[in-house]
């Protein structure tokens, strides 16, 4: 499909790769690619063997999933179980571990889960079961954030009353600028994540370029954006430049999507928000805004989502920061794996354990 | 769940259009775009249309891979 296998040919791909290596210095460039879905292609792609010695390829904290808090789940389990509400979700959100069980575990007792494609499903949903409660589990970051505003909204227009969000909406720069300031974690380059891009614009990481002197690229999600994209800020490298660029302009722009941003404005409120593994990030969560109360299931409902900084031998924190791969835990294809995770980042299929062990790290 | 994926709008209505997703016909809301045409390329994402594609500037890169490979191919004669 047009578009799509141009961004996929192999001589370019190659030549590419040899741009990138006589463009690396002699210790491999420690990058770091924030996005999920990045880390997805990049593993499927088998792109860091291929850049190995030259490039190392961190996975950071851009999938949803992985750092959403155990606690979200509870609250989740108990908007079921305690207020009767019908849960409705992205798929890979039920075998989350939340402290002591899962939406997948307790969907075998009886919770009543629906697994939708979009949070407009939901409201469809609640529409035509009018005498419950259809709370959405709304996780992401600023991509999947107009598309939940956007449920809100439609739900207040079609007067759809029994329709709330349990919301744990987060925003990346916040997130990046946290592991940049982080000596432990010595990023020389965020490969930025293309749609959180499209909606932001890419003017969103000059804070972060600028404050802490990191080269940003903005990458589409096929083979030769990721190329183009780690070849850019190996260029910005070696000029000794730190700036941000963008590969992805065939949809990302420097302002990004003005009507989403006015969405999210209207219906969200920036607030601190627990990451799991990480902590608590100033400014980092959208909490639904007091005149849209009504769909906020945590106000609602009374049913807090409560963060509290998990002890476990699980090293996904650490995997988010970048300062450690997955394959240096000591669970990760032992304790922890794909059919049975014990830690997030092995549950989603954006997970970066998840992608290191399905595609051959072991 | 962040995964967007072109699309091509197959039919355009009221705040919704008809695209073909994984080899199924889907409704999407383009309430995040203005004007969207049928035969444009979208980006979907979670059941909303979050930008256009731009033919234009996705020609530009691809001339850019193209000048790229071809400077790595003189390279190597």
């Amino acid at each position: 499909m047009k578009y799509i296998d141009d961004f996929r040919d192999p001589a370019t791909a190659k030549a590419l790769i040899e741009r990138i290596r006589r463009d690396a210095g002699d210790a491999p460039v420690r990058l770091m690619e924030v996005c999920g879905t990045h880390t997805v292609a990049i593993a499927r792609g088998g792109i860091r063997p291929l850049l190995s010695g030259a490039v190392t390829m961190l996975s950071g904290p851009g999938c949803p999933v992985c750092v959403t808090p155990d606690g979200y789940i509870d609250a989740a389990i108990a908007l079921g179980r305690d207020r009767g509400a019908l849960l409705a979700s992205f798929g890979d959100m039920l075998r989350v571990p939340g402290k002591s069980s899962s939406l997948e575990k307790e969907k075998g007792t009886g919770l009543e889960v629906r697994v939708v494609y979009s949070p407009l499903d939901a409201v469809t949903l609640a529409a035509a079961t009018p005498d419950r409660e259809v709370v959405f589990l709304g996780v992401g970051f600023e991509t999947t954030a107009p598309a939940i505003g956007g449920a809100i909204k439609t739900a207040a227009v079609r007067g759809v009353r029994n329709f709330s969000v349990l919301s744990s909406v987060r925003t990346i720069p916040e997130a990046m600028g946290v592991l940049a300031s982080d000596p432990d974690v010595r990023i020389e380059g965020f490969l930025c994540p293309a749609h959180v891009s499209v909606v932001i614009g890419t003017d969103a990481y000059r804070p972060v370029a600028e404050t802490y002197g990191i080269p940003c690229v903005v990458a589409g999600f096929e083979p030769l954006d990721i190329l183009l994209g780690i070849s850019m800020l190996l260029r910005q490298k070696k000029e000794g430049v730190a700036r941000v660029e963008n590969e992805y302009s065939r949809v990302a722009t420097s302002s990004g999507n003005r009507k989403a941003q006015e969405l999210i404005r209207d219906v969200f409120v920036p607030c601190d928000t627990g990451w799991r593994g990480i902590g608590v990030i100033p400014g980092s969560g959208l909490r639904i805004a007091d005149r849209y109360a009504p769909f906020d299931a945590e106000k609602k409902l009374g049913i807090p989502v409560v963060f509290a900084q998990e002890k476990t031998a699980c090293r996904c924190g650490d995997v988010l920061k970048g300062k450690i791969l997955p394959v240096d835990c000591p669970l990760f294809g032992k304790a922890c794996v794909p059919e049975e995770p014990y830690g997030p980042c092995m549950v989603s299929s954006e997970g970066s354990c998840a992608a290191y062990y399905k595609y051959g790290a072991l | 769940m962040c995964l967007g994926v072109p699309a091509k709008i197959l039919e355009t209505g009221d705040g919704a259009a008809v695209v073909e997703l994984g080899g199924v016909r889907r409704e999407i809301s383009v309430m995040l775009v203005d004007d969207v045409s049928v035969g444009e390329w979208v980006i979907v994402h979670a059941g909303f249309a979050i930008e256009k594609l731009s033919e234009e500037e996705a020609e530009q890169t691809l001339a850019l891979f193209r000048e790229i490979a071809g400077a790595d191919e003189s390279r190597n004669r």
